[in-house]
């Protein structure tokens, strides 16, 4: 195996466009070193994207931030600005791992690693947030969910990398939030999730709503069907009952070591109507 | 494939070594450095025993690669002690009885002394939430979690 | 903590407190050396390749590419392993069959569970090893498997053993089954028993086998040299007992391999037997260099003992006043690839803690395509707990009685006949149970959806042979050598048992744990023995070198041995000459060593009886989060008694640390199997031990009713503690939600979906 750590974006691209065989990209390694010392993988070229500022960068950018799709979640749980501003995502990283993986891992790893239980993905789906790709031909901006599109698939080309994210600015009374569930505190990949997005307008009632869940199947999903379940509402008990309802009737879960079709499909409405709450509070800001 | 030559500042002093691209910090650490008082309890970053600081960052030394620290600063359990004198922390532990096997507790303090680095008063919840990275089956996390809070209020006296 | 029964005999001095342990600096500073932290000049590093099947017929293994691969220096099969005799020998309890235990080292006709050893290499570099380990060739036949205890014993069940007769069972049967053994203990007449009872409860159980969990994954260094001398480091519970079982199964001299107690990261009973000790004195021996054999945490999951998986039947009457009148256990543990599950524990331990008239315990050792079981603290005892106490729990609430009332009711005194023969010896239980009932917390109202359980455990205990040698310094420094490798802090307790004995401080004390050939046999650290076993023949050392500076004093003195006493570290005239001589210290004697008759060294060793059984009682509070089947630990109170608590520290570590793990064992860990028989969750992410966040500080309760056979009435305290978290989780989630679950592990999934099912 060959390691080279650039320190442009273009020089990783040229590098991985040239070559042969298995490359990866690395960020913070903590599924990459994993998947390699299990034996599932056995790349011949990694590139380090740890050296280059674009990818390791926080930066305002439109009301909004862009992030460095290698930029360590310590990093942004410990960015005061970014955790107010951004709640949902917030809650999403907090959760990966332990305060060691944080130390390594990053959201652009989260989502190109391709698992339908990454946290942060169904929370940057929520928020709406951008993806800049960057590959031998240039550079494009896609939807989040454009992105991770089945376990361990991606809809990158060769050679093409995720730069970073633009978390567009957040309108007023918007609350967001991201809950999932594990059998322990910490240290657990989600068993199911759920981010939810919303707006209020002055009279309390739901103007907008972005509802996303994960681990539900094979790539985190968005559900319009909760999100109307919302809008137009005060996010009551009854529109809380329904958005539960089109959450849970949304998934199309496997049985896995981790959970059964049964557990998966009642908890992410659960989950998904307490998330709602949050989201609520935080747009109320009574939170 | 060639080895890359990696300096690095390690406990303070300057340090360089040959690695393949494929080994991590912890196998250097270990195999060639010999310091072994980083631990490995698993290898995949899911239990802690292999905690370093990375630039002043708490990473798994299992999960870095040896050739990505390049220039970089590490610290390990080799470095916590001031020449003889222990590090409030290593002392608490030894009072408090945090310890039966012992093989958690270098990756335990380390984890600690970065805790206490950013929160110098944390809660018994912070502790915990803090410390859910490294695994201990032998103490119950009890007496750990009692030796972190008596450190943090002897460093804050200090 | 609280102490309920003091220690009535005599004044202590430094037992009873708690000193940082002697061990203790290099722990912290990171120079301890743990089993892979040794390294010898020109070392090689093995690495063993496993089968990926649950079971399959080894048709053939070709090494010679790897031979051939450069760097590679050594390759073993089960070939270059010698045969051993069936035959099952030692006490039945533990019994072991060599012709298995050989084979369970490394596969030899047949691959009989996922990651069972069937060759290994010893190269220049690990990453040689690797490289090599796919170049040998393995012809598998893979043969139909099984992995459930009660499939394992259906008579269409593939059969790991195409000969194996149930032993136990007369006549003997005339076809094989997977049942290696059927056991059975019986008191009084159980059908007049149930015919007096006005309420019976009958239910049945299902427990998953669980991991040890040590964090420290099995590591040896051994160096066998070409006249015949072998040496290992290794980290083991018992360096002995890794002598022995090495030696026998590479037939070599016990004198001939020298075997070092490396630092040892856990072990929980997992550590008693070897795996890569015999592989890794093979591959030296082939390669003429020493040889390093690290685990990983995926082969520690895959194809080291967990405990038993289980199924089980608990019937239980009792009278309307709440005597227990009769009570049948029906036990099917899982033994994993080999024969030898801890059942015959769950036999003993089940129905121990209780005064029952008329009882019934059957037990089946049932073999199936897992790792074989290994004991895992107070084996056998916790799975049988699990469903003993689960039955008496729903008993009390039908009989409308509170738990802990119920069970002082029914509880086993001295002189209670015992299910598995004898009367019990000593106290213990009841004093437990009430200081449990006393703690202030056991009244406090609970909220919704909370609820609060009570359960017990029993655990024997362990004797057995332990030795030490004690040097005294000329300084009035004192070393202790014993063969007891220290996991949680023994170097302390004998530290303290040696001071106290001896009357000097306790910094004064050196405990080491000595090699092989340097002190007498011990027995594996394991069974709760060591304070007690080692701790005696500690104590008993220490009186003959009182004895000894007695008499070196009476020759300073010039006056008789019989004028001399030990007093407070002092040696005194006494009789008709007290009060002739100053007294004289320890230090002082010591130091007139070549002149009073040279070096004083004492050995001593022991083949200890007369351990007194652990005993613990136990409430949880929980909380159900009854949308996600999720619980919460509030509250964790344990009592045990440990006899006397020598370092309190530690002894509470031991209580905290078996209440986590039970914990872990109540609600998440278990081995989930694919249908193929491969181990899905060969990791700590998702083999889910319980982090520091999930816990409350458990809170320990230290009763000393002393073992009055003990010198300072230590009774033992590793394992009883374990015993109860399942039943008390498990009660405690009934009340919370009046929803029993009787199938461990009581994740997430398990619960909501009980909940649902109203
Ligand atoms: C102990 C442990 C606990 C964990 N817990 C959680 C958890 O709770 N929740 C969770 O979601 N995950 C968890 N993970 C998984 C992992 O930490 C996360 O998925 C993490 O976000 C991955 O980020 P990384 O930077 O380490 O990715 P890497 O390992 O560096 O990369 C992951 C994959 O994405 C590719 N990639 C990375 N960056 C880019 C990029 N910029 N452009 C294109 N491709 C890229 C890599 O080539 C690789 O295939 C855990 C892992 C461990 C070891
Ligand atoms: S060895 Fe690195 S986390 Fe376990
Ligand atoms: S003390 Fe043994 S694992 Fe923590």
């Amino acid at each position: 195996m060959r390691y080279e750590a650039p320190t442009t974006t273009e020089g990783a691209v040229a590098l991985l466009a040239a070559a042969n065989g298995t490359a990866k990209v690395l960020a913070g390694g903590t599924d990459l070193i994993v998947q390699m010392r299990s034996g599932r993988l056995a790349p011949d070229l990694v590139v380090d994207l740890k050296r280059i500022p674009a990818l390791t960068s926080i930066a305002a950018e439109n009301g909004g931030y862009r992030v460095g799709a290698a930029k360590a979640c310590m990093e942004l749980v410990e960015h005061e600005a970014f955790v107010r501003d951004c709640p949902g995502i917030t809650d999403a990283v907090k959760l990966i791992g332990s305060i060691q993986v944080k130390g390594r891992a990053s959201m652009g790893g989260n989502l190109c690693n391709a698992s339908p239980a990454a946290d942060s993905t169904p929370a940057l789906i929520a928020a709406r947030v951008t993806a800049r790709v960057v590959g031998p031909n240039g550079s494009r901006d896609v939807p989040v969910q454009e992105i991770a599109i089945g376990p361990g698939k991606t809809s990158l080309g060769k050679g093409e990398i995720l730069e970073s994210f633009l978390l567009p600015k957040r309108a007023a009374r918007s609350g967001d939030a991201y809950l999932r569930f594990t059998p322990r505190t910490e240290m657990d990949i989600a068993v199911v999730s759920a981010a939810v997005n919303l707006t209020l307008d002055e009279g309390g009632v739901c103007r907008d709503a972005c509802v996303s869940l994960g681990a539900v199947a094979e790539r985190a999903l968005v559900v319009p069907e909760a999100a109307a379940a919302l809008i137009g509402t005060k996010v009551d008990e009854v529109a809380l009952k329904a958005l539960a309802a089109a959450a849970s009737a949304a998934c199309r879960p496997i049985d896995d070591k981790r959970g059964t079709k049964a557990y998966r499909t009642k908890v992410a409405g659960v989950l998904a109507r307490r998330a709602a709450e949050i989201a609520l509070n935080r747009a109320k800001g009574t939170n | 494939m060639a080895k890359h030559h990696v300096t690095t500042t390690l406990n303070g002093s300057p340090v360089e070594y040959l690695c393949e691209p494929h080994h991590t910090l912890l196998d250097v650490l270990r195999d060639d450095l010999n310091l072994t008082g980083t631990k490995e309890g698993c290898g995949s970053g899911d239990c802690g025993a292999c905690s370093v600081m990375l630039d002043g960052r708490l990473v798994c030394a299992c999960l870095t690669f040896a050739a990505e620290c390049n220039g970089r600063t590490i610290e390990t359990i080799e470095g916590m002690a001031n020449g003889t004198k222990l590090h409030p922390l290593q002392q608490k532990f030894l009072e408090h009885a945090a310890l039966q096997c012992g093989i958690c507790t270098p990756g335990m303090l380390i984890s600690a002394k970065a805790l206490l680095e950013k929160k110098p008063d944390p809660t018994e919840e912070e502790v915990r939430y803090w410390l859910a990275g490294n695994l201990c089956r032998c103490t119950g996390y009890n007496k750990i979690v009692e030796a972190v809070l008596d450190a943090a209020a002897e460093l804050r006296r200090a | 903590m609280a102490n309920d029964v003091k220690f009535p005999e005599r004044e202590l001095k430094v037992i009873g407190t708690s000193p940082v342990r002697p061990d203790g600096v290099p722990k912290v500073t990171g120079r301890a050396q743990y089993g892979a932290d040794w390294t010898l000049p020109g070392m090689l590093w093995a690495k063993v390749l496993r089968s990926p099947h649950a079971h399959a017929r080894i048709r053939s293994i070709d090494t010679s590419a790897a031979e051939a691969l450069p760097g590679v220096k050594a390759v073993v099969t089960g070939k270059d392993f010698p045969e051993q005799k069936f035959d099952y020998v030692g006490p039945e309890r533990v019994a072991i069959n060599f012709w298995h235990f050989t084979r369970n080292v490394m596969a030899k006709e047949k691959a009989l569970f996922d990651g069972h050893p069937v060759a290994a290499v010893a190269a220049a570099t690990k990453d040689i090893a690797d490289e090599a380990l796919k170049l040998i060739k393995v012809d598998y036949e893979v043969l139909p498997h099984v992995i459930d205890v009660d499939e394992a014993m259906r008579p269409d069940a593939p059969l790991l053993f195409e000969d194996m007769k149930t032993r136990g069972v007369t006549p003997e049967p005339t076809t094989p089954s997977n049942i290696s053994k059927k056991i059975e203990f019986k008191l009084g007449d159980l059908d007049a028993g149930f015919k007096m009872a006005d309420e019976i409860v009958e239910m049945s159980y299902k427990t998953k086998p669980v991991h040890q969990g040590y964090i420290e994954p099995q590591s040896t260094l051994a160096r066998y040299d070409t006249d015949g001398q072998a040496e290992m480091w290794s980290s083991s519970q018992g360096h002995f007992v890794m002598r022995t079982f090495t030696a026998k199964l590479l037939g070599m001299r016990v004198a001939d391999l020298r075997v070092h107690a490396a630092e040892i990261g856990g072990g929980f009973g997992g550590k008693t037997i070897c795996y890569v000790e015999p592989i890794a004195v093979l591959l030296s021996k082939k390669a003429g260099h020493p040889v390093k054999l690290m685990t990983t945490r995926e082969e520690v999951f895959r194809a080291t003992g967990p405990t038993s998986g289980a199924s089980m039947t608990i019937k239980i009457g009792a009278t309307k006043d709440g005597k227990i009148v009769a009570a049948q256990g029906i036990y099917k543990y899982q033994a994993g690839a080999f024969p030898g599950s801890p059942v015959m524990n769950a036999c003993m331990c089940g129905f121990a803690p209780y005064d029952i008239p008329n009882a019934h315990a059957v037990g089946y050792d049932v073999v199936c395509n897992r790792p074989k079981a290994v004991a895992y603290r107070a084996p056998g005892s916790p799975i049988s707990a699990f469903a003993v106490e689960s039955t008496l729990d729903a008993l009390a609430s039908k009989l409308g009685l509170d738990p802990i009332d119920f069970r002082l009711k029914n509880i086993a005194r001295p002189g209670t006949q015992m299910l598995s023969g004898g009367k019990l010896a000593h106290a213990g239980f009841a004093e437990t149970l009430q200081a449990l009932q006393k703690h202030p917390a056991y009244k406090s109202k609970l909220g919704k959806n909370q609820g609060r359980g009570v359960a017990c455990g029993y655990w024997f205990n362990g004797g057995g042979e332990s030795s030490a040698t004690v040097h005294v310094n000329e300084d009035g420094t004192v070393v202790v050598s014993t063969g007891s490798p220290d996991i949680g802090g023994s170097r302390a307790s004998m530290a303290l048992m040696a001071a106290e004995t001896l009357g000097i401080d306790y910094e004064s004390v050196r405990p080491i744990i000595a090699d092989t050939n340097s002190v007498g046999y011990t027995q594996a650290t394991g069974g709760s023995r060591v304070t007690f076993a080692t701790g005696m023949t500690v104590i008993n050392a220490c009186n003959k070198v009182v004895d000894e500076l007695c008499a070196r004093a009476a020759k300073i003195w010039k006056i008789d041995r019989a004028d001399v006493i030990w007093e407070n570290g002092h040696a005194r005239p006494a009789g008709g000459r007290a009060g002739e001589f100053e007294p004289m210290s320890l230090k002082a004697i010591a130091a007139k060593r070549a002149a009073t008759g040279g070096p004083i060294t004492v050995s001593a060793s022991v083949n200890a009886e007369g351990q007194a059984p652990g005993f613990s009682a136990q409430f949880a509070d929980v909380e159900v989060d009854t949308d996600t089947g999720h619980v919460k630990i509030l509250r964790y109170v344990a009592a045990q008694d440990v006899g006397r608590a020598i370092h309190p520290a530690y002894v509470e570590g031991q209580i905290h640390g078996g209440v986590v793990q039970g914990i872990g064992w109540a609600l998440n860990e278990e081995y989930i199997y694919d249908k193929n028989g491969h181990l899905e969750n060969p990791g700590f992410l998702d083999y889910r031990i319980p982090v520091c966040s999930d816990v409350p500080m458990i809170e320990a309760i230290i009763v000393e009713v002393p073992n009055p056979v003990h010198p300072y009435g230590v009774k033992g305290v590793a394992e009883a503690n374990i015993v109860p978290p399942m039943a008390a989780i498990a009660n405690a989630i009934d009340k919370a939600t009046g929803t029993r679950l009787t199938d461990l592990p009581m994740s997430p999934p398990k619960v909501l979906a009980a909940l649902d099912a109203g």
